[in-house]
């Protein structure tokens, strides 16, 4: 079954001249992962938002669990989670008095409140900063209580905008591990992200969006796979660069690229490990050790720089840098 | 049902952070009681009004009235700062009832005008204010003030979540309220104004506001009303209208504006 389904979403700003979403699609199977992977102002949060009942498309069809987003957001809003691109707490009060206070507007009894919040302050480990208010804490802290936040009355349907934007590696991964506790439980997750790598993790699917559309969907691997097949790479001292280029010209017979900064050979190949194996046998035959050899896969970034003709990690940094600021809008 | 406790758990959130941050209450009170002193002392002197008790007496309902009526300010920076940090986003990811935040803003600010009032209040009876009606009437009055400011807080709500920036929300306040305030019988007699203000002055819901709160407080209204207006002649009735008038048009308008602001 369909859990989160979206057909052909409009949305545009500034009386048309700014398309958000311009016919968007997708769909969510039950219980898995889609990841929505996308440049700044590719819609992504705009997708979150109708889809979580704050935002009104200017046309479309949205329905969560079977129930209709736009005609029906009450109902949407008792089974939905969201965590939105920044952390939506409040700063003054504590930890504690954030998730008592969700918790006593998603109707669970003072006691039952009280339950859950000592459970998912352990659960993302905040039991120590519980009583100070929100204003102290890390940015990766705020992030987590977020989360939890949105996880006070497991929700059937998930969504995450951005989850570990602006977290250290360490959180980060901690995050990974949150997020896979909660799939296993059975959710299904809607999560959009700008790192590659957090998508090829965390997602079963893949939706690659730019300009408010869906420009190519699968798992990773069929994604990778649509940008081209694996590629042999054979890195050597710089006085065997020649030599290895002609052993490369005969086990690949695509075009060879050669980076001389790098001292890199490369070249597609349709025969997989064998020509890794035929490569590594030549270059022994003529006494040349490489440096590195191996077959190589197209990333993430690859695919994502061929679809959308950008490169995604610019803006990765940029945003770490603006992740401390409050934002106005 | 839920709607009430879903308000009221708003609310809650809102005297919390008045626990948790003391100075937001201190400084909440610090002004109007800074107000009191200012105007007793600085006009109370130039002012003669020939009201036993002195200008004090005339003067304490109108600086009660200017402050309730600038609870509006309090209430829309809130708010706007809640949209602003995306706290009213998640709230309207929630499944709680669709007035249960503005309401419970509404009333929080309401509950904040009670300690603002005590301890007006309690300033003014320093520096010689004496009510001479009785507990009850006075009881009455300081009721009075609270609706009038529940009232005004609902006109926050709607510029609060029309604008985007604090500051914005500020300014804007600033300038409903202002005018409003000056251009009435507060502080000094209408009779002095031009003609065409006078009018104004007379009609203006603070006025009726004040004049009816210097009733309740047992002065006669002598301060400065022409004679034989409507709004003089019944500043109590007007008011109780007004009141009625601003939250029968603001509180619909907020609660619609609450849930179709997108940002
Ligand atoms: N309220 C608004 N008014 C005008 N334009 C808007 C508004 N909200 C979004 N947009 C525009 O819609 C487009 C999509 O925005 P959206 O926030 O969905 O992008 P995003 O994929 O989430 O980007 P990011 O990675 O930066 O978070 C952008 O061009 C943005 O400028
Ligand atoms: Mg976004």
């Amino acid at each position: 079954m369909k859990t989160i389904i979206a057909e052909d979403l409009h949305k545009s700003y500034n009386k048309g001249s700014v398309k958000a979403l311009d016919g968007l699609n997708l769909d969510v199977e039950e219980g898995t992962v889609l990841g929505v992977l996308g440049p700044n102002g590719a819609g992504k949060t705009t997708t979150v938002r109708v889809l979580a009942t704050l935002l009104m498309p200017d046309s479309g069809r949205a329905t969560v669990a079977g129930i209709d987003v736009l005609k029906n957001p009450d109902e949407v809003r008792k089974i939905i989670g969201l965590s939105g691109q920044y952390a939506a707490v409040d700063e003054t009060l504590t930890g504690w008095d954030n998730l008592i206070m969700f918790g006593r507007l998603y109707h669970l009894s003072a006691k039952q409140a009280k339950e859950r919040a000592v459970e998912l302050l352990e659960q993302f480990s905040l039991t120590d900063s519980a009583k100070r208010p929100i204003r102290t804490y890390s940015g990766g802290m705020r992030r987590r209580l977020d989360l939890a936040a949105s996880l006070i009355v497991k929700p059937k349907v998930l969504f995450l905008d951005e989850p570990t934007t602006g977290l250290d590696p360490r959180g980060r991964q901690d995050m990974w591990g949150v997020i896979n506790e909660l799939v296993k439980g059975g959710v299904t997750l809607l999560l959009t992200t700008q790192y590659l790598e957090e998508a090829d993790h965390l997602a079963d699917e893949i939706a690659v969006i730019d300009h408010g559309r869906v420009i190519a969907r699968g798992t990773s691997d069929t994604l990778k796979k649509q940008v081209g097949g694996e590629r042999l790479e054979i890195v050597v001292e710089n006085q065997h660069m020649a030599a290895t280029r002609e052993i490369v010209a005969k086990v690949s017979g695509g075009a060879i690229n050669v980076d001389e900064g790098l001292r890199q050979i490369s070249a597609p190949v349709t025969t997989g490990s064998k020509a890794l194996i035929e490569a590594a046998k030549l270059l022994d035959e003529k006494g040349i050790h490489p440096l590195d050899i191996g077959l190589k896969r197209p990333s993430l970034d690859d695919v994502f720089l061929s679809l959308t003709g950008h490169v995604a990690e610019e803006k990765k940094d940029e945003d770490l840098a603006s992740t401390g600021k409050k934002r106005g809008r | 049902m839920n709607a009430i406790s879903d308000a009221l758990i708003i609310t809650k959130r809102q005297l919390l952070q008045l626990a948790r941050v003391p100075e937001l209450i201190l400084f909440s009170i610090i002004q109007p009681i800074m107000f009191v002193l200012l105007f007793r002392y600085v006009f109370g002197g130039s002012i003669d009004t020939g009201q036993p008790g002195g200008y004090v007496q005339l003067l304490m309902p109108g600086i009660f009235v200017q402050t309730v009526a600038f609870t509006l300010a309090g209430t829309a920076v809130g708010l706007t700062a809640d949209m602003q940090k995306g706290l009213i986003s998640r709230f309207r990811s929630l499944p709680i009832s669709r007035s249960a935040v503005v309401f419970g803003r509404t009333l929080g600010d309401g509950a904040l005008n009670v300690v603002v009032l005590l301890a007006m209040g309690i300033t003014g009876y320093v520096v010689g204010w004496r009510p001479t009606s009785g507990l009850l009437s006075v009881t009455l009055g300081f009721v009075f003030l609270l609706v009038f400011g529940f009232a005004m807080s609902w006109i926050g709500v709607l510029i609060g979540l029309s604008v985007r920036e604090e500051r914005v929300a500020t300014n804007a306040t600033f300038i409903a309220v202002f005018p409003l305030t000056f251009l009435s019988n507060a502080f000094a007699p209408t009779t002095g104004m031009p003609r065409p203000l006078q009018y104004i002055a007379e009609w203006n819901p603070v006025s009726t506001m004040v004049a009816g709160c210097r009733e309740l407080f047992g002065l006669k209204n002598e301060f400065g009303a022409t004679a034989g207006s409507f709004p003089s002649d019944n500043p109590l009735l007007m008011s109780v209208i007004y009141m009625i008038l601003i939250m029968a048009v603001f509180i619909p308008l907020s609660v619609r504006k609450y849930n179709r602001v997108s940002k």
